[in-house]
């Protein structure tokens, strides 16, 4: 076993977070906004769900949900490939790759948040 | 013989031929026969040059884990009646080195078992004169699961994990490890902690959870290793931002071997 530090625990962290996070707010996203909008079941003007994303706490939510959803399915992408491609040569670009798309893509939330 | 099955054996005869080969015996299909009673019989009556481990015949020892048409299993409690009308096929556990048919070498296994100090380690000496070490059921149930392990090694050959990653300290040692770190007679959490947060540690498990499907003693490593990550991760937390705060390992010495 190596003696360098093993970051992954700093990973899943995120991975367990995000996991939670996810699986107690998404569906209700996808309820809301996938299911109940597009069937006219719930009407709202794009207005007024704009004024709702500016209040600083919805932006503080939006951008831990979007950013910690990222990290949860990079890790767990990360460990997909790692099973399929039945490879151990894998796992560190795939690790590079996945965890620098949640990163990028936490940095694209967090202006888009911030300017909405 | 009545009615007879055929069983195909994963032979290994390293002094004789370099390579593996299958040699197929046919043994009587007895009520209530066990697959490890077919290959005493082949022992006994058919070839004597076959070799396997076996102990108790009752699912306690772990000895008899073998691949059993692919899946990992105790032998003695695996019937030839579930394989009609067969060929039920025999190999070594997967994942390990073949030293001979079907016997693998543990002691990798046991190497890693023994890096996760799976004993009791106590902060305070204690003698004989203290009397016993009482605990509250409440007490014993946080972690009588995960005593059930017989170290068959099942979850080993289930584990692609340990297929692939060989420095991977795999899945009863760590459910072993939490055996201890829930005990509240134990204070060895720190000294686990060093290699279950390593490289190899709990956290190269990808969460697959053949481990608790192969398990025969319902022990459920997956749900063991889920655990410790939380735990871990914890841990890991406390060593980067204030590593005054992190468990101190106190003690490794004063050891106790209960079970």
């Amino acid at each position: 076993m190596s003696s360098s530090r093993n970051n992954d625990p700093f990973w899943w962290s995120f991975f367990g977070a995000g996991g939670v996070f996810s699986s107690f707010f998404i569906p209700i996203h996808v309820l809301l906004l996938g299911i109940a909008l597009p069937l006219a079941w719930w009407t709202v003007e794009p207005e007024t769900l704009l004024e709702l994303v500016r209040h600083p706490l919805a932006r503080i939510y939006l951008f831990m949900l979007i950013s910690l959803t990222l990290f949860h399915a990079a890790h767990r992408i990360r460990f997909t490939l790692h099973d399929l491609l039945l490879a151990k040569q894998i796992d560190t670009p795939a690790a590079y790759l996945c965890y620098t798309g949640a990163i990028v893509g936490t940095v694209v939330t967090l202006v888009t948040v911030w300017t909405l | 013989m009545d009615k007879t099955i055929k069983i195909q054996v994963r032979r290994y005869l390293p002094e004789k031929q370099p390579d593996p080969f299958w040699q197929e015996y046919e043994v009587p299909l007895e009520p209530k026969w066990g697959v490890l009673d077919a290959l005493i019989y082949i022992k006994d009556h058919l070839d004597g040059s076959l070799s396997y481990r076996w102990s108790c015949h009752m699912g306690v020892c772990g000895s008899c884990g073998m691949m059993v048409n692919g899946e990992p299993a105790l032998t003695c409690a695996t019937f030839l009646e579930e394989y009609q009308p067969g060929p039920i096929r025999i190999e070594p556990l997967a994942n390990f080195k073949v030293l001979r048919d079907l016997i693998i070498d543990t002691d990798d296994f046991m190497g890693k078992l023994k890096s996760v100090k799976p004993w009791l380690i106590t902060d305070e000496k204690r003698d004989i004169t203290d009397g016993e070490n009482r605990q509250t059921p409440a007490e014993l149930k946080a972690f009588k699961q995960y005593t059930l392990c017989i170290n068959c090694m099942l979850c080993y050959s289930a584990c692609p994990v340990v297929g692939l990653n060989e420095d991977f300290v795999g899945p009863a040692a760590i459910a072993l490890a939490q055996r201890y770190n829930y005990d509240n007679r134990d204070s060895g959490n720190a000294a686990r902690h060093d290699t279950l947060l390593a490289h190899g540690g709990a956290f190269d498990c990808t969460l697959i959870g053949e481990c608790s499907r192969a398990c025969p003693k319902h022990v459920d490593p997956t749900g063991a290793i889920q655990r410790y990550k939380a735990d871990g991760a914890m841990e890991y937390w406390k060593r980067l931002i204030w590593p005054k705060a992190a468990t101190a390992p106190k003690n490794d010495g004063i050891v106790k071997q209960i079970d």
